[in-house]
């Protein structure tokens, strides 16, 4: 369940990776994000890479920039960007840095890196393309279970659930970073605002799909994708990332 | 100021689809009408200036024109970071709109005033800066700011002069002294209290609405030696700029405008003109001073 199998179309992932680390001996699985953005590019958004500007596609907007080592291999492996951009992480000329920037790689709809501004971004996006009769379209929002800290998401959870901004899916990957931890549960925290939840084991690619899909019509979704704790792999996800400012690593 | 913008905004949500409005409570009210019409256009997400600026980065991604609009210190002072990264960061533009200005609520106190506000942009660069004058020069400040995708602040106050100076922004000159003058460049609202300050002084006086960008241009075609710089917000908010342009000429500079201290008082916004030595005497004082 944890692992990437021939069946899910992603077996060139760890080799993508590794282009981006240098590192043999952390699979994917020191990504805590890796699973859910595989399952979102290749089952769920409505996006490819000659649809990055088209105004119909689904957005994905990253919110936790940090350790985008993922986010890139599963660009490359879906074409968005040529692999051999992997090779040069945060070089002086490369396109890709240790937070992603909209404006340098194609197919990243937003910059990020500080944590908390995704998901107002998504809730301005989200009623961006609402005002322009785009109805049809989903704005996923990824974040952190740590990133929840930040009190600005919490204006944003607010005011989706109380406007019923259906066509938004804030994805946490709970990987058990946040100081102080959310006692009673990440989920709680929307549906108390009027969200729908599902809580799923974030490794579990038909579970993520399930969930990923599982809107309803008149509400925003959350889906909490559980992984495991930060500090069973963390060494790896550093230095596999290269993130250099540790206290926000696994965010 | 406020009521020329909530017609003028008003106005603007009708005719173009792709203007929208964001507020975070301040002037929901005014907007009644608005919302009714075109709620999917007019947002009030409450008491939330963070996710005021980042829906409004998020409008602006899907192409909209977005208008931001509160209190001075909330909508710049307060969601600074999300000016810079949710706008600026993202590459995409905004219309915000102020009011309040340095203190035009003295007797709310210190909470609602933004003397920095204008230094802020120019830690960001980029920024259109309007400082108007009179509500007269608003309504075309703002619709020339719905027809394109870069970042503008337009700040209004409830201090105004008694007659509006249109125009493109440029340095305007509305009393001309001898050729080798001084020059004296009032912005926005100071500009009577400047012009009854330099009775009787032999000096070029010159005015704008719009400091960002700086008409550079203008100041060098205007500035024979001694320049004065009168601002309604922090004091030397535009020294550097000055200094820039005229790295190549002597040149003395004067930059009058608030000052940096909380003076935790009340009052109202003449007197704390008057603190700041921003009333006619005051910067008769200090500009007669300077050219003793």
């Amino acid at each position: 369940m944890s692992v990437m199998t021939a069946t899910d179309s992603a077996p060139t992932l760890g080799p993508l990776l590794r282009r981006l680390t240098g590192d043999e001996k952390h699979g994917p699985s020191a990504h805590s994000t890796l699973d859910v953005l595989w399952v979102l590019y290749d089952r769920v958004l409505r996006v490819t890479p000659d649809r990055v500007d088209d105004p119909e596609r689904d957005r994905f907007l990253l919110s936790k920039g940090h350790g985008p080592a993922a986010y890139y291999a599963v660009l490359a492996a879906k074409g968005f960007i040529p692999a051999d951009w992997l090779d040069d992480l945060a070089g002086p000329a490369s396109r890709l840095g240790h937070h992603p920037d909209r404006l340098l790689v194609p197919g990243v709809e937003i910059g990020s890196g500080s944590l908390g501004h995704g998901l107002g971004l998504g809730v301005g996006t989200a009623l961006g393309l609402r005002a322009q009769g785009l109805t049809d379209q989903r704005v996923y929002v990824l974040l952190g279970d740590a990133e929840l800290d930040e009190g600005s998401n919490h204006e944003a959870i607010a005011y989706a659930g109380a406007t019923g901004l259906r066509s938004l899916t804030a994805i946490v990957v709970d990987n058990h970073s946040a100081s102080h931890g959310w006692p009673g549960g990440i989920a709680s925290r929307f549906t108390v605002n009027g969200w729908s939840a599902t809580t799923v084991d974030g490794r579990d690619h038909d579970a993520l799909e399930a969930a990923l899909t599982g809107h309803d019509s008149h509400r925003p979704h959350v889906v909490v994708a559980v992984v495991a704790p930060k500090d069973d792999y963390v060494s790896g996800a550093r230095s596999a990332d290269g993130a250099g400012d540790a206290d926000q690593v696994g965010a | 100021m406020r009521q020329t913008f909530v017609d003028t905004t008003t106005a603007l949500l009708d005719a173009d689809p792709r203007t929208a409005l964001v507020l975070a409570d301040i002037s929901a009210s005014a907007f009644a009408p608005a919302a009714v019409r075109h709620p999917d256009r007019v947002l009030n997400v409450g008491i939330r200036e963070q996710l005021m600026l980042g829906v409004a980065g998020g409008l602006a991604l899907t192409g909209l024109r977005p208008f931001v609009h509160s209190y001075a210190p909330f909508v710049v002072d307060r969601a600074y970071e999300q000016i810079k990264l949710d706008l600026g960061h993202q590459g995409v533009g905004a219309v915000l709109v102020s009011v309040g200005a340095s203190y035009d609520g003295s007797q709310m106190g210190r909470t609602h005033m933004s003397p920095g506000d204008v230094a802020l942009f120019d830690t960001l660069g980029g920024w259109t800066v309007h400082v108007p004058g009179h509500p007269d020069e608003v309504p075309a400040l703002l619709r020339a700011a719905a027809t394109h995708d870069d970042p503008v602040y337009v700040r209004l106050t409830t201090a105004q002069n008694a007659h509006p100076h249109a125009g493109d922004g440029g340095l305007r000159v509305l009393r001309q002294g001898r050729s080798d003058a001084p020059l004296v460049i009032a912005v926005g609202p100071l500009l009577d209290a400047t012009l009854g300050a330099v009775e009787g002084l032999d000096v070029t006086v010159a005015y704008t609405h719009t400091p960002r960008p700086f008409d550079v241009a203008g100041l060098r075609a205007l500035a024979a030696g001694d320049v004065v710089l009168v601002e309604p917000y922090l004091a030397g908010t535009s020294s550097a700029v000055v200094a820039a342009a005229l790295t190549d000429r002597p040149h003395r500079l004067l930059s009058l405008g608030v000052g940096h201290a909380d003076l935790h008082r009340y009052g109202t916004p003449a007197d704390h003109d008057r603190w700041h030595g921003l009333d006619a005497a005051g910067l008769r004082r200090s500009i007669s001073g300077f050219l003793r």
